[in-house]
């Protein structure tokens, strides 16, 4: 989508914890001191408060949702298709906000932020966090923002764990949750892609468990990445992008180097990656994943999991998603049904692979817009 | 807003005679939903709670649109997502003869329904059986309005068949409501041959 203008948007930071009884309380028992919460807002609450919504990102995303930081940008926030003025989700309408996860690399708090008991950075000593830690942090965000409850919390993929816990953890603090291309709990599959990744990363030589300076161990993050990026694809989408095509020569080499499309590409997904995110980042979001399982809080029980729920879902899935596949959705949605949640559900049909919750904008936003217009309107009408 | 959906639903005498039978704040499933505007007519007039299955994404995207919930389902399996009398109707539309085995889904039907309320396309209308008899080749009608090859319709049935397959599950017929084109008595003294659709309450026998 080409725009006429760029819009541009800003990012603020939210400080707390500088005091123990401010601090984060974490699953893992620790405090998380200083924390700092990067996010970004677009459009205005409205003044009965009745138009936010949260926005969750995906394991490498960030609080950068929609429009431009500058007019020099190469590129857009990650789902300026579906977010901004006129868009699906109308920041005319809607007040949206999008914030990064602690743990991460892109502003908020993380392994490669100053610990404030060393004056060095945390690197491993930062705690191992989970969805549930990323998401009190959210809350304190929501509280700084004055918002008393959400219209709705919509997350793909990761974002759609937090979603999900939001929902387990906060139940009277939203009208909706929009989960996208997620899972109730993290399939071994998805542990078993997480702990190869993390392999990569942990056997780099520069990697000096995490002490890295200079020498980033970019063979590791960017191999993770790799084959990370795998998962996100399908077969059929790698096969109408790629085919067996050669990338630049007519012939095979006859060596190892790249001879394929297909190589090549994730050669350079792997690069690019690299220059925008942080090893030590990838290793504790990940393992973070690895943790969810919504389910635990009711000891293996999904549907009772949702037992204070009672808020309208809208549970979105794509047909040739395998990281997370619709059955997974799926099992959330019986959850939800056995405690008369209303839900709506839909396998949207799609070749993208996991990343169609990116890539599908018209039938995603279609539906997530007219889900939201019914959903101010009943809150409206109350 | 009701006049609207009602005027939409209008084409559908089955849906506005099943309208009728719901009782008020109840708790409805719809299978087959469409464009949910069935279930929106009955949560505006009946204040009723509606959930509806559909398989086709444009169906979905518009009974989202029209803001009741809705689930993609295939009615060819179970309806494992729901546990028994887990609602006060099931409403099943014209849509039996569908199904793969529409033994199993009227087991299922009257399981997670209380009661059931199914529309049943009449093979054993009078027109249709002329027209068998008469050409020799399979009816096409207003209710069946395909080719034998083509046709969706692959369970065709009578209602003195419907009736024996209910027989035949345990489930008890509460009332029928043959519909009719023209003749009214006609259709309510020998519906196995004047009415071309009959509606059907039913719930699994105690």
């Amino acid at each position: 989508m080409i725009e006429k203008r760029k819009h541009i948007v800003e990012f603020r930071d939210l400080f707390f914890g500088s005091g123990e009884s401010d601090a984060l309380v974490l699953d893992c028992g620790k405090k998380l001191r200083s924390v700092n919460i990067r996010y970004e807002t677009y459009g205005e609450l409205n003044t009965s408060g009745t138009n936010a919504i949260l926005v969750l990102h995906a394991l490498t995303g960030d609080a950068h949702v929609s429009g431009w930081h500058t007019e020099a940008d190469r590129k857009p926030g990650w789902w300026n298709d579906m977010i901004g003025p006129g868009k699906p989700i109308d920041t005319n309408r809607y007040y949206v906000v999008c914030s990064n996860v602690i743990g991460g690399c892109s502003g908020s708090t993380g392994p490669r932020s100053v610990n404030p008991d060393t004056g060095k950075l945390y690197n491993m000593d930062f705690p191992v966090i989970t969805i549930a830690d990323m998401v009190r942090a959210q809350h304190r965000l929501m509280q700084h923002l004055g918002i008393k409850c959400w219209l709705s919390i919509i997350g793909g993929s990761m974002g759609g764990m937090q979603a999900l816990e939001w929902a387990t953890s906060f139940p009277e603090l939203m009208e909706s949750v929009i989960p996208i291309a997620t899972t109730p709990r993290l399939s071994p599959q998805s542990i078993a892609f997480d702990w190869v990744g993390r392999e990569a990363i942990l056997t780099d030589n520069n990697w000096k468990n995490g002490n890295y300076q200079d020498n980033i161990p970019e063979n590791g993050l960017a191999t993770a990445r790799m084959l990370a990026h795998i998962t996100y694809l399908s077969d059929e989408s790698m096969r109408q992008k790629f085919g067996r095509n050669l990338q630049e020569s007519e012939s095979y080499s006859f060596d190892f180097k790249r001879d394929f499309a297909v190589e090549s590409y994730l050669q350079y997904q792997g690069q690019r990656f690299v220059e925008r995110f942080d090893a030590n980042s990838y290793l504790y979001i990940s393992r973070a994943m690895d943790y969810f399982d919504i389910s635990a809080k009711a000891g293996g029980d999904l549907a009772r999991a949702f037992k204070q729920v009672s808020c309208p879902f809208l549970v979105i899935s794509f047909s040739s998603d395998w990281l997370f596949p619709t059955t997974q959705s799926i099992d959330l949605v019986k959850a939800l049904l056995k405690n008369r949640i209303d839900v709506s559900f839909c396998e949207i049909e799609s070749s993208y692979g996991h990343d169609a919750f990116l890539l599908e904008i018209d039938v995603l936003g279609k539906m997530i817009s007219d889900f939201l217009r019914n959903r101010l309107e009943a809150v409206n009408g109350r | 807003m009701v006049g609207k959906l009602k005027k939409e639903l209008a084409k559908r005498r089955d849906l506005v005679e099943i309208t009728k039978m719901i009782e008020a704040d109840t708790r409805v499933l719809d299978l087959g939903c469409g464009n949910g505007i069935f279930l929106k007519l009955l949560e505006c007039e009946k204040n009723v709670k509606g959930l509806g299955i559909e398989i086709s994404q444009q169906q979905i995207i518009e009974s989202i649109a029209t803001g009741i919930p809705v689930v993609h389902g295939d009615l060819n399996h179970d309806l494992d997502f729901a546990e028994d009398s887990s609602f006060d109707y099931v409403v099943l539309s014209r849509t039996l003869q569908e199904v793969y085995r529409p033994d199993r889904l009227l087991s299922e039907i009257v399981r997670v329904g209380k009661r059931a309320i199914v529309s049943f396309i009449n093979f054993g209308y009078y027109k249709t059986r002329l027209q068998l008899l008469f050409t020799g080749s399979m009816p096409e009608t207003k209710n069946l309005p395909y080719y034998w090859y083509d046709t969706p319709n692959i369970h065709l049935g009578t209602l003195k068949d419907f009736r024996r397959l209910c027989r035949e599950l345990d489930i008890r017929i509460i009332r029928e409501l043959p519909l009719e084109n023209r003749s009214l008595l006609s259709a309510r003294i020998l519906p196995n041959l004047f009415a071309p659709t009959c509606i059907f309450e039913i719930c699994k026998e105690n």
